[in-house]
């Protein structure tokens, strides 16, 4: 890829952009949120239209040819396949239509579903890749549903395979197992580019790292001479700040479950008889794979959920029926997974969404009319405070960056001095510096005596952040005696109790 | 190649410019089936404008056809906003009607400051329940209520024709089916000494007022236009999602009902069921035009009443048909939902470089 450049409008999100992958290579992609990595892979793979600059890839021959830009047929047809963050299944189908849908042609009467099958074995066996094929893929597990992906793009015989975040919502031993799989591809002669935040399998499993940062290359090295430290310094041009945490003995009891469940509509939507304590000066760390009842936790203590049975106590008082409304008085500050669907109304500015959780405090209106003036003060204090950058607070909140809008919902959040903070993936999505606020916020907030329950996704963030861990699996809730990676990653697939 | 991308903001001008745009643009299209019809268009549109601007009588006859228009408009407006999808108005503006005779028409007899308050009151309170309603079964049972308030139009509609051949209709009046008229001292005064421009006019426009007020500075505003943003988003905020449904249902229907209350008590005096000539489903073209601004409401409503009432003149001067002004009406609201398109897209032309090979 020579001098790739992309702008979308006055926003350039690639610019100048090299970049080589040798046959039989691992290439990883880093960069924070928005630095231009994905962007960069539409690229190659059609979906964008560059400004400026060129693809040349390699026949089987080793002969570099130009690739005609902007068109996927024409990525596909030079061997380049790509897997989404996203899965793109479809979910009614099983896994064998799913892998053969799109690469045979439509007006064929008969289907060749016996060679299909056979060659679809073949690649299952050489790569260690294994899938039912015959079950529905709404039926799968996300990391079978990963695979299914991958063979589908193997399937179409790519030379080329980029991944987008591929252990996003895999459990690390599945990881591991898929790492090892595409180990096993680059050895027939596959090369692969995969985008990550992970550090960790970045330096396990590549042979060489680009770093790019606000859409510009700024860095490539070889893994060999690559550590976590370097990595991150090419990531954000700086060193990221430790966050210092200091040793504080636990105090009073802020939530108790007791035995609560709930009914969702599918399993990942339930909890089934859990307990938990958080105390004050304690971040309680909730790991798990996604979909194993971590929304229903959070659906209950912030409110949005209701509890088929047991007791939720929050600062020594049961709440019997939670609702938002009740969870905010109680003194509970909640940061919500998903901040566009649930944390904000971006159609609403900054400053509204600042206010919209103490609507009936006198210190945002009287007599049912809003007091602007005091609006606009308070939401220019904060956004000093917490350092929500945008195009100001009478903007629409959907203008700001996802970190500014999660700083803006820290804001909101923190400035109630909240007794108990439910934090779910409170750093999904976010780039380094953005992360590192929100985890210094919490343990600013720790110190202060609130109590937290983190729920993440991220072992990392857990590990790093929790004084206690919980693992949450099939919807039950089990105490981690050990912080041992491997150990945690076992009871995160069910393996241990 | 041409690609759609969406635009970085849009701006100001074109917000407000849209509208404005998609009016002429609709007016300059209707000249086709104008000219189609064999009449001279320079001609056809100065009659047009003749029998609006012509003369106070026609300016006050638009007047008059544009409050129950402002009405409607603002029911529809505030609700939309609500995401809460009201296209019952018409149902609701003739539950307002039927209350304001039950009322108004000899039941109770008392001087005007109590007869015309107790009318206003009982009007909007039945356009309320009619919205009421549908909004209790959205928000216990799910029902849409774009389904539930359409078919209410016509039960309410049956009703009515019901009740003009029973309990409400006229002794005196010769067998027709109609209503006893409303009291003198029960009708809206007028504005204008032989002018049918009434009171009625003054009301919708403070309702518009009030309403783009409450919109922007109370808190009932906030949760509304939360709630229609954003209603996840609101519920986890803690706002009492179904409780400001109920509310924005309430003031929308009661808005439908006193645009019945208005044409019966202040320009017909007695009720049938033609009253509304569709002023209920216009109201969503109203708002819709308007961007769903009470103000920007007052506008569009006095737009289309002013096409519908030049129409009118002209048909009566050139021999053409009025359903011109239909035509007018429905291609504006195509023009601005094409407009609105435009203000959020932009078609681009992609080149594709040639002599390059896969």
């Amino acid at each position: 890829m020579n001098g790739l450049t992309k702008r979308f409008g006055s926003v350039v999100a690639n610019n100048a952009v090299d970049l080589t992958l040798h046959r039989g290579e691992v290439l990883a992609l880093l960069g924070e949120n928005g630095a231009g990595k994905t962007t960069l892979m539409n690229m190659l793979f059609g979906h964008y239209m560059p400004d400026e600059g060129t693809v040349d890839v390699a026949d089987d021959a080793g002969a570099l040819h130009p690739l005609m830009l902007g068109h996927p047929q024409a990525a596909l047809a030079a061997g380049i396949g790509m897997v989404h963050q996203h899965f793109t299944l479809a979910e009614n189908l099983n896994a064998l239509d799913n892998i053969v849908l799109g690469s045979e042609p439509l007006r064929m009467l008969k289907r060749d579903r016996v060679g299909a099958r056979a060659k679809i074995a073949r690649i299952m066996e050489h790569t260690g890749l294994q899938a039912q094929l015959d079950v529905p893929v709404g039926k799968m597990s996300v990391g079978e549903r990963q695979r299914v992906e991958i063979l589908k793009a193997l399937y179409r015989d790519v030379r080329i395979l980029v991944l987008d975040e591929p252990t996003a919502v895999l459990t690390p031993q599945e990881a591991d197992t898929l790492f090892d799989s595409i180990v096993a591809m680059t050895r027939e002669g596959l090369s692969v580019i995969f985008i990550s935040h992970k550090l960790r399998e970045v330096l396990a499993f590549s042979h060489r790292i680009a770093v790019l940062r606000h859409g510009e290359k700024v860095g490539e090295i070889a893994t060999d001479e690559a550590d976590e430290r370097v990595i991150a310094r090419m990531m954000v041009g700086a060193d990221t700040p430790e966050t210092p945490r200091s040793e504080l003995p636990p105090g009073a009891p802020v939530l108790q479950l007791k035995n609560l469940s709930v009914a969702g509509r599918s399993k990942r939507d339930s909890l089934e008889d859990v307990t938990l304590t958080v105390h004050q000066h304690e971040i309680l760390g909730i790991a798990g794979v996604s979909g194993n009842g971590q929304s229903a936790l959070a659906g209950v203590i912030s409110g949005l959920n209701q509890p088929t049975g047991g007791t939720l106590t929050v600062d020594e008082t049961a709440i019997a029926n939670p609702t938002p409304r009740k969870m905010i008085h109680a003194g509970v500050g909640r940061i919500p997974e998903d901040r566009h669907h649930d944390g904000i109304v971006g159609a609403m500015s900054v400053a509204e969404n600042m206010v919209i959780e103490r609507l009936d405090e006198p210190g945002v209106q009287a007599n049912g009319l809003l007091k602007r003036d005091a609006i606009r003060a308070n939401a220019d204090r904060l956004a000093a405070d917490y350092d929500v950058r945008g195009p100001g607070v009478t903007a629409r909140a959907r203008l700001l960056s996802g970190g500014n809008i999660q700083k803006l919902i820290l804001a909101r959040v923190f400035e109630q001095n909240p007794k108990l903070i439910l934090a779910n993936q409170p750093t999904r999505g976010l780039d380094m510096g953005a992360a590192a606020e929100v985890a210094r916020r919490l343990l600013e907030a720790r110190t202060r005596g609130a109590g937290i329950v983190l729920i993440s996704e991220d072992l990392d963030e857990v590990l790093s952040l929790a004084d206690r861990i919980m693992v949450i699996h099939d919807g039950a809730l089990i105490e981690a005696n050990s912080r041992d990676r491997e150990h945690i990653g076992l009871m995160m697939a069910g393996e241990l109790t | 190649m041409i690609r759609i991308e969406p635009r970085q903001s849009s701006s100001r001008l074109m917000t407000l410019g849209i509208p404005v745009l998609s009016a002429f643009v609709a007016l300059a299209l209707a000249a086709l089936p104008l000219a189609f019809a064999g009449a001279n268009v320079t001609t056809a549109y100065q009659e047009m404008f003749k029998g609006v601007f012509g003369s106070t009588f026609a300016f006050t006859e638009m007047l008059t056809r544009a409050t129950p228009l402002i009405f409607t408009g603002l029911a529809a407006a505030l609700a939309f906003r609500a995401k809460l999808w009201n296209i019952g108005a018409e149902g609701q503006l003739y539950l307002g009607a039927m209350a304001a005779v039950a009322i108004g028409a000899g039941a109770i007899d008392a001087p005007s400051f109590v007869l015309i308050p107790l009318i206003v009151l009982f009007g909007c309170a039945a356009g309320a329940v009619g919205m009421a309603v549908p909004t209790v079964l959205k928000s216990r049972f799910g029902a849409d209520e774009v389904v539930t308030t359409l078919l209410l139009n016509f039960v309410i509609l049956i009703f009515l024709q019901m009740m003009l051949e029973g309990p409400l209709k006229d002794p005196m009046g010769l067998g027709w089916p109609q209503s006893p008229p409303i009291l003198d001292q029960g009708m809206l005064p007028p504005l204008m000494d032989r002018m049918r421009v009434h009171s009625g006019l003054i009301i919708a426009l403070v309702c518009a007022g009030v309403a783009q007020f409450m919109l922007a500075r109370s808190v009932w505003g906030f949760k509304l236009r939360a709630v229609g943003e954003n209603a996840a988003a609101a519920k986890h905020a803690g706002i009492r999602v179904n409780r400001s449904l109920m509310s924005v249902a309430i003031v929308s229907g009661a808005l439908a009902g006193m645009a019945g209350v208005s044409e019966v008590a202040g320009l017909k005096g007695y009720l049938t069921a033609d009253l509304s000539p569709g002023f209920g489903y216009t109201g969503i073209v109203v708002a819709m035009l308007a961007g769903l601004s009470p103000v920007g409401v007052v506008m569009s409503a006095v737009f289309i009443a002013s096409v519908f009432v030049g129409a009118d003149s002209m048909s009566r001067a050139m021999g053409v048909s009025s359903y011109l002004a239909d035509l007018v009406v429905s291609m504006s609201l195509l023009c601005v939902l094409i407009g609105g398109f435009f203000a959020r897209y932009r078609i681009a032309l992609v080149k594709t470089p040639k002599g390059e090979q896969a």
